[in-house]
């Protein structure tokens, strides 16, 4: 794990990136990062998240600032800038059920090449899939994702890296954490080590690249 | 009948349904209303889907905290023995059976059950977030909705609307009726308050099975 400074850690990204953004509606999403890619104006970015909050917020400002080409995410239903770009063709969206876009993404971290699900057969959802059936059951076959960054956003961070979270701001996060080449977190607060009790790690620390510095 | 009372009626009804123990996840709309009729001795769970067991009330003001929220970003308390967790075993818990029942709103649904509840094509578009999920993994899928939309059945003989499941659903509570689908079939099972048969009929496009005796509600 690196310390790096908030311009330097957006530096690393490039146009066009690939990014999986950990929150829900904006709550845990890394907001300093969201901020600095807006000032830095990274465009034509992937987004994969759950969500695209709401204008102003999280990954909304994003959307606001026109720097999303292709938005990954089950509900956009709360933003309406998104749904004027994606009607407009000024970004491409796919809608996935929540339960298989986080269960694809742990899939890309966990080393699997997919998963199987209930979820979508006999819907819309199903269309250009493969269906397989087992044990007299039929599921679809959801590949897994991956990310080139994931920006992700803890309460807690020790100087080593470690990470945890607090209340509903936990979500995505330590699931994006695993799928993605590079690693940025941002931390509420940054602690000593033996501050995060062994027991309440959740994300490990060899899995951060980058912790960006607080103040 | 006013809107207001129409909701109520359907809220107070389903939370008839749930019991102590039971892990329950509400969607948005009426079926959020559900929480504030249940018993004082009926212990649930509530889930909210963005990773939390125990979901409480709105926050007194100046109690709420911006990290703790509810699927829709409102804030909401945590109630003693709340616990917290990702995304992942939150749809695990979903799809995986471990949820006991959800409650969702409707657009449609049709006489086999089927529901759609999470696009109009060409007018509303705002992704499925976790009800393709909670219909097919909840052991069990109540649906709460107005019987009728601006006079309008929306309980139709098949749904023209995308569907959000291939699994039916459980029951359907309306402030005019509840339905079963056992067998494929929808059953009229009670009628709403002051509500005859025949009215049900007229207000319901699907093919009503009709009981020796449909019950009024009992609220």
């Amino acid at each position: 794990m690196k310390m790096i400074s908030l311009s330097d850690a957006v530096a690393l990204i490039p146009d066009g990136a690939s990014l999986m953004i950990g929150g829900f509606m904006g709550v845990g999403t890394p907001e300093r990062i969201i901020d600095e890619l807006v000032r830095q104006r990274k465009r034509n970015l992937t987004v994969i998240a759950n969500d695209t909050a709401v204008p102003g917020r999280g990954i909304g400002k994003l959307v606001d600032s026109g720097l999303v080409g292709r938005t990954i995410a089950s509900h956009i239903g709360l933003n309406p800038e998104t749904q004027k770009q994606m009607i407009e063709g000024k970004m491409a969206v796919d809608l996935i059920p929540q339960g298989t876009l986080i269960e694809r993404i742990r899939a890309g971290g966990y080393g699997l090449g997919g998963v199987l699900t209930e979820t979508g057969i006999g819907t819309i959802v199903e269309e250009g899939k493969q269906r397989i059936e087992l044990n007299g059951k039929s599921y679809l076959i959801e590949t897994s994702l991956r990310a080139d960054f994931a920006i992700v956003n803890a309460f807690l961070a020790d100087y080593l890296g470690n990470l945890s979270y607090v209340l509903t701001a936990r979500n995505f996060n330590p699931v994006v954490v695993m799928a993605a080449d590079t690693t940025i977190v941002t931390a509420d607060h940054i602690v000593p080590v033996g501050l995060i009790a062994p027991d309440h790690v959740i994300t490990p620390a060899p899995l951060v690249d980058y912790l960006v510095m607080n103040g | 009948m006013k809107t207001m009372d129409a909701q109520s009626i359907i809220a107070k009804r389903i939370a008839r349904e749930l019991r102590t123990g039971m892990l329950v996840n509400l969607g948005i709309g009426i079926p959020t209303l559900v929480a504030n009729f249940i018993p004082a001795d009926v212990k649930v769970f509530f889930q909210s889907e963005n990773g939390l067991i125990g979901t409480g009330s709105i926050p007194e003001e100046g109690m709420a905290h911006p990290l703790l929220t509810d699927a829709g970003g409102r804030p909401v308390t945590a109630l003693p023995g709340a616990c917290t967790f990702d995304s992942a075993m939150s749809f695990g818990l979903i799809r995986g059976g471990h949820v006991d029942a959800t409650v969702l709103g409707a657009l449609q649904v049709d006489a086999k059950g089927l529901l759609a509840n999470w696009m109009i094509p060409g007018k509303m578009v705002p992704g499925m977030g976790g009800a393709m999920d909670l219909v097919t993994g909840a052991k069990r899928v109540i649906i709460a909705m107005q019987h009728t939309a601006k006079g309008k059945p929306k309980i139709v003989t098949k749904c023209t609307l995308p569907l959000t499941s291939a699994r039916p659903v459980d029951l359907l509570v309306s402030e005019m009726a509840v339905i079963a689908f056992p067998k494929g079939g929808a059953t009229l099972l009670e009628t709403g308050p002051g509500i005859t048969v025949e009215q049900v009929v007229a207000a319901t496009e699907a093919k009503l099975e009709l009981p020796d005796k449909i019950p009024e509600m009992q609220l």
